[in-house]
């Protein structure tokens, strides 16, 4: 295979240049200058006036499958992960049952390489069940397949298990990815906790449920000496603490979602529980911060914290229904919206999805580089669109990005060498 | 002036010039229900349902027996003869109610919001009876009727709010409404029970009761739940008898002419004693009588009828 004439940015080679790659056996070959004279090749793709990207790594994501394959499965989660340019997915462990063993780690790698489309790589559980109380089998989990554990859904409540969790795990040189939320201070919260909240008649999540705990969370790290990832960070607070952490020289690392960039909490005035996600949408100030975050490189990733739930559900009222949103296909359109609206360079954003989440989890990809896996993602940065519902291809629908008109689209995503998404 | 709304969500919705004609009108509606044969023909041939998510006796009562002396027909439903109870979810409750075409839904619910959704999927009128936390336009409306009433004014009366302002839609719709007719409002609770940014609503803020009884001229005390103990808002109904009750020496040090309110139920010992509650300041049976008079004003108009009434 051969791509021609693109525009390739590859933060990880600190590239950003027009050039052929031409790709063999699943990696990439040769990248070299326009006007050479590579051998002809019966796989010849016209890149010009696209970018060439590195396969997009979206390092949370709930796929649903096994127990929820009403919301999402392997299968759908694929399709829609494959059309929003993403080439790999790292799936969290809140299936049915939990992956907390490695038998159900099993069960999604082989579902997975039976579709064959996107990479999916399974985060294990950090406690048996999610529960809080015992370790899971990560060792046996790793030998399976997982890259990272996690109890995301629900922070680990005790401070005494989360150094024995970062120990153990370090112990497997598995990645850990925290989600901070103090259980007690967000109690029945559906959004964001302040005026507004108060207006709406809403309980509401208050920023320091997400912020003591992560506070607690990179210290206990720093002690036990054990890198730590922070996940879906969403106020200002959270991230003056990663900044602290980082210049004490605490090993934490963070991420946050298009949505918490994009979005605040005065959606939530029409009570549509498409703006109903845990964290829950902020303040303006916060998204500020976040966007200032990402541009000042204290955030390293941003993960869409896809999160499939049915029509029914979230039909239910604002107080009912569940957390949550899908993600995949808006993900790059977000990130060239946060690049022309703020003004960050496009290649910092693109570092965030492919470079850094790739180095978090010590995985291969994320690179362009020559003798890396040859994911590519193909994007038009030109066409001018508005996302309808009947686009989306995961089974579930619940994004508010619907109406939403966005710049640039995937056009093409390339897995080891093979093309699974072409647009029409 | 014509009446331009299908639905009442909510007090922030309407203009002071609208609340006042609200009020206005709800006299002549009181006069009807002081007749020896208490019913007028005016929405006959109307349907008005009733539909009941969370318990109430006053306020379903009080729709009711308006909807009645207009000559509407009515059907009540809870929560607890529905198929809420079998899991029929509310919007596919709502939908069959619609099929049956009635002109108005009256909803009290136990969440907020969904009365502004049901306004927006549906053609008939809806009606907020209380939602969530969220609001209680009728009962804010009877209760600036009832204050208006006794002093013949809203502009310029200073109304305490006394309680559970976190959790109560009566004082949300209060604050909404005697704002926009130039009443002065403080809000008067222990810093648990006040709600998360109350310093943007434009009211004050008193953690103590005793500086404001002596300067209100009514006093609106707020029910005050059990389940706040269990969250630990305040440590026992003692403690908060003690010191945001309204009792006899309260009631001692309140401005000559001014009254005493209380959306009900009451909790007799905890936010007030009978002392407060059964005196001559007291007016919250008038505000039973009046939430008659103010919901035959609101279906009349929400059922199409003219403003210029008889």
């Amino acid at each position: 295979m051969l791509i021609k004439g693109g525009r390739i940015i590859d933060p990880a080679k600190n590239r950003d240049d027009s050039a052929d790659i031409s790709i063999k056996d699943g990696r990439i070959h040769e990248i070299l200058s326009p006007g050479n004279d590579l051998p002809p090749d019966d796989d010849v793709i016209d890149a010009t006036g696209l970018w060439v990207l590195p396969g997009i790594i979206d390092m949370h994501a709930h796929l649903r499958e096994p127990g929820y394959e009403y919301k999402e499965d392997i299968a759908s989660g694929s399709l829609a992960a494959a059309a929003g340019g993403i080439t790999t997915v790292a799936c969290m462990a809140n299936t049915d049952p939990v992956n907390d063993n490695a038998a159900v780690t099993q069960y999604i790698i082989k579902k997975a390489s039976s579709i064959g489309m996107v990479r999916i790589l399974p985060v294990g559980a950090i406690t048996r069940g999610l529960k809080g109380r015992e370790l899971s089998e990560m060792g046996l989990m790793k030998l399976s397949g997982i890259v990272a554990v996690s109890d995301d859904g629900r922070p680990v409540e005790s401070a005494a298990l989360l150094k024995r969790a970062l120990e153990y795990a370090s112990t497997f040189s598995l990645p850990v990815i925290l989600h901070c939320e103090d259980k007690d201070l967000a109690a029945k919260g559906v959004m964001n906790e302040g005026a507004l909240s108060s207006m709406l008649g809403l309980s509401g999540i208050p920023s320091i449920a997400e912020e003591t705990m992560i506070s607690r969370d990179v210290l206990v790290a720093h002690y036990a000496d054990v890198p730590v990832h922070i996940t879906h960070i969403s106020t200002k607070g959270s991230l003056e603490i990663i900044r602290g952490a980082k210049q004490l020289g605490i090993r934490a690392t963070c991420d946050t979602t298009p949505h918490h960039l994009l979005l605040t909490e005065d959606d939530v005035r029409t009570y549509d529980t498409n703006y109903k996600m845990n964290p829950p949408l902020r303040h303006e100030d916060d998204r500020h911060a976040l966007i200032e975050g990402i541009r000042m490189n204290l955030i390293d990733c941003i993960a869409t914290d896809h999160a499939p739930h049915a029509r029914d559900e979230k039909a239910l009222d604002f107080d009912l229904a569940p957390f949550g949103i899908i993600g995949f296909q808006t993900l790059l359109p977000a990130l060239m919206k946060i690049h022309l609206d703020y003004d960050i360079d496009f290649s910092q954003l693109l570092a965030c999805v492919t470079k850094n989440p790739a180095k978090i989890l010590g995985i291969d990809g994320g690179s362009l580089g020559e003798g890396s896996r040859a994911d590519v993602t193909l994007f038009d940065p030109k066409p001018v669109w508005t996302l309808t519902e009947d686009m989306i291809v995961s089974k579930s629908k619940n994004t508010p990005f619907i109406g939403w008109t966005f710049t640039g689209r995937v056009v093409r995503t390339i897995v080891e060498g093979n093309t699974v998404y072409q647009a029409a | 002036m014509s009446w331009s709304h299908k639905d009442l969500i909510s007090i922030a919705d309407l203009s002071g010039e609208e609340i006042t004609t609200i009020l206005d009108m709800s006299t002549s509606f009181k006069e009807i229900s002081r007749r020896d044969i208490k019913k007028v023909p005016t929405l006959r041939g109307k349907t008005v349902v009733l539909l009941f998510y969370e318990a109430s006796t006053r306020t379903r009562l009080s729709f009711e027996l308006a909807a009645k002396r207009l000559s509407a027909d009515t059907t009540a439903l809870s929560a607890s003869g529905s198929s809420f109870q079998k899991g029929e979810t509310i919007m596919d409750a709502a939908l069959n109610v619609m099929a049956m075409a009635p002109d108005c839904i009256v909803i009290r619910y136990p969440y907020a919001g969904l009365p502004r959704k049901l306004a927006l999927e549906l053609p008939c009128s809806i009606i907020n009876a209380g939602d969530g936390t969220h609001e209680h336009p009728t009962q804010a409306l009877l209760d600036m009727y009832s204050m208006r009433e006794h002093f013949g004014r809203l502009e310029g009366l200073h109304v305490a709010i006394v309680g559970d302002i976190a959790h109560s839609r009566v004082a949300r719709s209060n604050v909404y409404g005697l704002k926009k007719m130039g009443a002065r409002v403080t809000v008067v609770g222990p810093r648990t029970l006040l709600p998360p940014g109350v310093e943007t609503w434009g009211v004050e803020v008193s953690c103590e009761f005793d500086p404001v009884v002596n300067d209100a001229d009514v006093i609106m005390m707020l029910r005050v739940q059990r389940e706040r103990i269990e969250e630990q808002c305040f440590p026992n109904e003692r403690e908060y008898a003690h010191f945001f009750g309204l009792n006899k020496r309260r009631v001692d040090m309140m401005k000559p002419d001014a009254i005493i309110m209380h959306p009900g139920p009451m909790n007799r010992g905890v936010e007030i004693t009978h002392d407060a509650a059964d005196g001559n300041r007291s007016i919250i049976l008038n505000q039973v009588e009046n939430g008659v008079a103010v919901r035959m004003t609101l279906l009349y108009l929400s059922l199409g009828g003219n403003i210029n009434v008889d």
